[in-house]
């Protein structure tokens, strides 16, 4: 089993997981393994704590990809026949590209991104990261510069928030649901219908006047652009929807990672997208377990032994455990393609640990 | 509490929340983000949109932001017609959904909510001490910012004022404190410094400890580690397997040493438990460790 199969005629690799399983690492790797084999790649995180730039040893990675330098691939044992490049995603400024784009003119665009409303949204408030990656995500697809997009996705438990981003945003930005707003704010309150106006004045008690007659500029403006908005997020559900993308998920042999894996595999199915296989992160090893007997005494002594015996009693138990979770991963998400990297010893966050990730994840064909 | 996902933060929440509830404080641990992991340990599988009590004195709710909002609605309007008409309007749910933002500050508000001593939910009894098991680190720092995000976009008005009473609860030291929850590992510290940096700027707020969750023993010293490396062709599997450990057990405290040069909060140390799964018992172990290393 190796990744290269899996991603065979692919444009896109989605790579999804809970927190702390490894994720960012194992799409920096999987990308640096394309790239070893003749590809030209681009990873991307959203990852708000960037750890991609550390991982590949780039300071700051920018909103634009930037290659990684090949003499740095090489001295980590990577043959980089292919390019790999890498980005982290400014989710404000993609914002704003998108904005700068859409505008039918400058003064639609000027009023957009002066609201305040906008800037805020814009800057600070979870979930645009997520809207973000899947516009940058389809707009390089669309350059086509890449033979392979490789996507790493947030963390924690809203990881596939990212599936219904487009969609979220442009029904928030569709003219048609803010009609109301806009009218609202156009024609006051009088001329509104008789449902929306009892509806307007509900809000208008519930939050206070000054939040929607902010909220309907912003809708009024942005409410011409929302068409735009809705034809690209229909693209960009037909390219995750593509049989040229693939999504991988990335989980460790723990209890609830497993748990969230079996959930983010059913809802993956459930909206029909493709599903590449799992990648197994951290492992720990059995084949290392086999009884030493009496072995162990006569060469380091009563009490050297005695401590390796209870430090392999420990490490039996949580191999073990491993175990037992993989075979209840298996039983739960049925045949499916399966990867498993052993717990590689020392901490994975550069590229030299990256090529020690590749030799399990690009085992052989 | 926040952190990098992965670092165990349910388990120390719930360990905290063990460790208080035994001081005799009224303890309620809140998950956020649909976790809903906190019963498990527990033996309650279903915690949901209710105070369940865990143990005696500990309680736990799982704050889901539609339950939140419809909550609120309900509590800034009076009539319950005109709640019920706004709760089960379509453009409502649909631009609540949509707002990005919103989601994040009804389940903050929740969460003060359950923290003030007059309660507003009917029938409640105020609590000694919320411990909020909050999402990782961007997105928890995204929810902590919600409040005075929204209210500066809505500038005056019931929200803006609701919206500052909640940041100000959040960011006063005398009524809320953070913790961290780290690994000893070099993605978990980079972000755990990067998380105090960040508190700092965007809330002005500090941490007040540094959880590192899952520390190894070092039960092998450098000269042992010496004599297992000598082994002919690497030793018995056993040796191996110290060897495996015996680094693991360096690299942590040469990561632990980094964190405490570049935190400003103090840096306290869980023990890693060699067990399959973690329940009662460990969460048991932990609170008392807790209990000794916090100030």
């Amino acid at each position: 089993m190796s990744v290269e199969r899996w991603l065979q005629r692919k444009d896109v690799c989605v790579c999804a997981g809970s927190g702390g399983v490894g994720k960012t690492t194992a799409s920096a790797a999987i990308a640096a393994g394309m790239a070893s084999r003749g590809k030209k790649v681009a990873v991307m995180t959203i990852d708000p704590a960037r750890r991609l730039a550390t991982s590949l040893g780039l300071p700051d990675l920018g909103n634009e990809e930037r290659l990684v330098d090949p003499e740095r691939l090489r001295a980590a044992g990577f043959d980089p026949r292919g390019e790999l490049w890498a980005m982290t995603l400014d989710a404000k400024r993609t914002f704003d590209e998108i904005v700068e784009r859409n505008a039918p003119d400058e003064r639609t665009r000027d009023a957009v991104l002066g609201n305040r409303i906008y800037q805020e949204l814009s800057n600070a408030v979870a979930g645009s990261q997520e809207y973000m990656a899947m516009e940058k995500l389809h707009e390089l697809h669309q350059e086509g510069r890449y033979d392979l997009l490789v996507l790493d996705t947030p963390p924690s438990r809203n990881a596939l928030d990212f599936l219904d981003a487009p969609k979220r945003l442009s029904q928030f930005i569709d003219s048609r649901s803010l009609q109301f707003f806009s009218g609202a704010g156009r024609r006051g309150l009088g001329l509104v219908g008789r449902g929306t106006g009892l509806l307007f004045s509900v809000l208008k008690r519930a939050t206070g006047i000054d939040l929607l007659t902010d909220l309907s500029e912003f809708f009024s403006s942005f409410g011409e652009m929302s068409d735009g908005f809705r034809e690209r997020a229909e693209r960009v559900d037909a390219l995750l929807a593509d049989s040229r993308t693939t999504f991988l998920l990335v989980t460790s042999p723990r209890h609830a990672a497993i748990q969230e894996a079996v959930f983010f595999h059913h809802r993956l199915l459930d909206a029909g997208l493709p599903f590449g296989g799992v990648i197994v992160n951290r492992m720990r090893d059995l084949s290392d377990a086999s009884d030493a007997g009496g072995e162990l005494e006569k060469q380091l002594g009563t009490e050297l032994a005695r401590k390796v015996e209870r430090n392999l009693e420990d490490y039996v138990r949580l191999a073990e455990r491993d175990r037992l979770n993989l075979g209840q991963l298996r039983k739960q998400i049925g045949r499916t393609p399966m990867i498993t990297v052993p717990d590689l010893p020392g901490d994975i966050h550069d590229i030299e640990g990256l090529a020690r990730m590749d030799e399990h994840l690009f085992r052989s064909m | 509490m926040t952190g990098k996902g992965g670092t165990g933060k349910t388990t120390v929440a719930a360990a905290l929340g063990l460790a208080a509830a035994r001081a005799g404080k009224r303890t309620l641990v809140a998950e956020v983000a649909e976790q809903e992991r906190i019963g498990e340990a527990f033996g309650k599988t279903e915690v949901g949109y209710t105070e369940t009590e865990l143990a005696p004195g500990l309680f736990a709710f799982s704050v889901d932001p539609v339950k939140a909002r419809e909550e609120w609605v309900r509590y800034r309007l009076p009539s319950r017609t005109l709640a019920g008409a706004l709760n089960s309007s379509r453009i409502f749910g649909y631009l609540a959904a949509a707002a990005p933002g919103l989601a994040e500050l009804v389940t903050i508000g929740k969460v003060w909510e359950l923290a003030q001593l007059e309660r507003k939910a009917k029938g409640s009894a105020p609590f000694d001490l919320v411990v909020v098991d909050s999402p990782a680190t961007g997105h928890g720092l995204a929810m902590l910012r919600a409040p005075s995000t929204i209210g500066d976009i809505a500038r005056v008005g019931p929200i803006h004022r609701q919206a500052y009473r909640i940041h100000d609860f959040i960011s006063d030291p005398r009524l809320t404190g953070a913790l961290a929850v780290a690994l000893p590992e070099e993605m978990p510290v980079a972000e755990t410094l990067e998380l105090e940096k960040r508190l700092d700027e965007e809330m002005d707020m500090g941490l007040d400890s540094i959880v590192v969750n899952g520390l190894y023993p070092e039960r092998f010293s450098r000269d042992e580690a010496k004599r297992l490396a000598a082994l002919d062709g690497g030793g018995p599997p056993g040796a191996r397997a110290a060897l495996l450990e015996h680094e693991r057990a360096r690299a942590q405290r040469s990561q632990l040493r980094r964190l405490r040069r570049g935190a400003g909060a103090p840096v306290l140390t869980l023990p890693f438990l060699f067990e399959p799964e973690l329940g009662l018992e460990q969460i048991e172990q932990l609170s008392r460790e807790l209990e000794r290393r916090l100030p």
